[in-house]
């Protein structure tokens, strides 16, 4: 136990973790300006944890906004239909739904690889754009206006804004990295990366591949829904452009960007992303996409793994060529 | 009393379009056994492999392993129930360490990662522990792929050309050290192969595959000098009179 514990700690993704949410925490406190955008890409940053999941076992989903977008709705619906402001209450709500949601579609996807459960996550999360934006009762394509969620049932509950709210992305980003972090050491986690690289292994040492993929489907919807409740409190309005592909596309980008080697990999996207896409817009306003799409270009072509490929280790196998590792390890850099 | 067979074949059929690869094949194998599969390229050694091991269904018969129906089950089904298989080329997780390809084969069995070491020494390839299994040679990543096949401790382990690929001077280190496992854990074990030396020294007893049925049975004296299998399958030119090895029909091993 002790021993796995230090195994734990001594792990690079744990220490880069730590050092990450200290950085980023005291940024927030330190600069009020910047926590808008810094609890924007906490938010993402969780969405892209659960898509850098499915990408460890091999599967690119083009459709993460959908349960963004449920996660989002179910904030809204639950404030504007149901007086719902309870913080936990909403976060469980956007969490259990979506979870829900992937049980069912997962059943459909995880009979799917490549390009083919790329297309389908992708035509579900349009369906889900269309119905939102077709639905009046849904907000249609003006979508809902959000408050500020409560702490506590008491007469006079505690509003969240401000630094407050950030707070509880940053905490809620803490808990899902090393919940993550946990669930790639285990059994099911490590069976990821086995199945991107050889599923018909997998079946033959005994287990199921689908069911893991199923299973990995479910928890990265779960964090998309918990991502799209949390980005709805920061924007504190929905609308069905959360579910549009572009934001799908957004995720992959992150996902991609940062790499899927730690848990915390994700959140160093998702800043960056943001960071860049401020400056961006500031500097560069007409020329941002170009500005994204050259930074993209240069990731695919020098680090395939992503940012967090860097200084991978290298082993040179006897009489032949130094290795790379560009993808998650098995015993994972979990944390 | 319990049946010595520990799998039990019953008129196995395979049709893929035109092709024929399984005809009523009906044969049993003894537990702890060590058995050869020979026949040349499309005979249906292969066939008759992937459909003891679940990748693939027959049209019609019944597998039997220690008392219980496993036709037709999912792969993982059947490694569960103690079949486990290598494969020709082998099927290793290529982009992680042999350590870490072991571990995953613990873990999916329910046991300690470690028994890496173990796992690993068991066949020899404990130097190459901590290379990434994609880079390894030939020879080593056989012997990877079998030890993931062993790491459940399979009743009865299926070897699809264990040697193929094997630089000719390792062949029979492989074998060696595949067997010598193999007997120490009490395991079953069938092998297809095409080097008749290796069949020859290594096989308790030795199947003939020929046009998708079973052409000899018997041990590797017997029917490597089956004037059949010499002329169809191994290839050589046979005048003599007919051999002493069993023929299509009389193949269920009593």
């Amino acid at each position: 136990m002790s021993s796995a514990i230090c195994s734990h700690l001594r792990a690079p993704g744990t220490w880069l973790a730590v050092i990450g949410f200290v950085v980023i925490g005291a940024a927030g406190l330190a600069l009020p300006q910047w926590q808008f955008l810094v609890s924007v890409a906490l938010s993402k940053g969780i969405v892209a944890l659960g898509l850098a999941l499915l990408l460890r076992t091999g599967l690119a989903s083009f459709g993460q906004a959908l349960f963004f977008a449920v996660g989002a709705y179910c904030v809204g619906l639950g404030m504007n239909y149901y007086g719902l402001t309870e913080l936990f209450a909403l976060l469980a709500t956007s969490m259990i739904v979506s979870a829900v949601l992937a049980l069912v579609l997962g059943f459909l996807l995880a009979r799917y690889r490549d390009i083919f459960f790329a297309m389908l996550t992708l035509a579900l999360s349009m369906i889900c754009y269309g119905l939102l934006l077709n639905n009046v009762e849904l907000g249609g394509s003006d979508g809902f206006n959000v408050n500020a969620p409560t702490l506590g049932s008491s007469a006079q509950p505690w509003q969240l804004t401000g630094t407050n709210l950030f707070a509880v992305g940053f905490i809620a980003s803490i808990v899902c990295v090393m919940a993550v972090a946990l669930y790639m050491r285990s059994t099911p986690g490590r069976l990821g990366p086995a199945i991107k690289d050889n599923e018909i292994r997998v079946e033959y040492l005994g287990t199921s591949a689908r069911a893991n993929i199923h299973l990995t489907y479910v928890i990265a919807g779960a964090l998309a829904g918990l991502g799209g409740a949390l980005q709805a409190f920061n924007i504190g309005h929905i609308d069905p452009d959360m579910a549009f592909w572009t934001t799908s596309g957004e995720f992959v980008f992150i996902a991609v960007l940062s790499g899927t080697r730690f848990a915390f990999s994700p959140f160093i996207g998702a800043l960056l992303l943001e960071v860049a896409r401020a400056m961006a817009y500031r500097y560069a306003p007409n020329t941002w996409q170009i500005v994204m799409g050259a930074i993209m270009l240069a990731i695919i072509a020098f680090l395939p793994g992503g940012l967090t490929s860097l200084g991978l280790v290298r082993r040179k196998p006897a009489g032949g060529h130094p290795v790379t590792r560009t993808t998650a390890t098995a015993s994972g850099d979990a944390a | 009393m319990a049946s010595k067979h520990i799998i039990e074949a019953t008129g196995l059929h395979k049709t893929f379009g035109s092709v024929t690869p399984a005809k009523d094949i009906t044969v049993n194998i003894d537990a702890q056994s060590v058995v050869g599969l020979i026949g040349t390229n499309g005979a249906g050694k292969t066939t008759f492999v992937n459909m003891l091991t679940g990748y693939i269904k027959p049209d019609r018969g019944e597998i039997v392993f220690r008392g219980k129906r496993i036709t037709g089950l999912a792969p993982r089904k059947i490694t569960r129930l103690g079949i486990a298989r290598s494969f020709q080329i082998p099927q290793l997780f290529g982009s992680q360490t042999a350590r870490e390809n072991i571990e995953i084969a613990l873990a999916i069995s329910g046991l300690s990662a470690e028994l890496a070491n173990e796992s690993l020494a068991r066949l020899g390839v404990l130097e190459f522990a901590d290379m990434i299994s994609g880079t390894l040679p030939e020879g080593v990543r056989k012997l990877l792929d079998i030890s993931l096949a062993m790491v459940c401790k399979p009743e009865v382990l299926l070897l699809d050309e264990p040697t193929s690929g094997v630089a000719a001077e390792e062949k029979f280190d492989v074998m060696n050290r595949v067997l010598d496992a193999a007997r120490a854990l009490g395991i079953t074990v069938l092998f297809v192969e095409h080097d008749m030396e290796i069949v020859r020294r290594y096989s308790d007893r030795v199947l003939a595959f020929c046009d998708g049925r079973i052409l000899a049975d018997g041990t590797p004296d017997v029917v490597l000098a089956d004037a059949q299998v010499r002329e169809l399958i191994i290839g050589e030119t046979v005048s003599a009179a007919p051999g002493t090895g069993n023929v299509a029909g009389e193949v269920a091993h009593a």
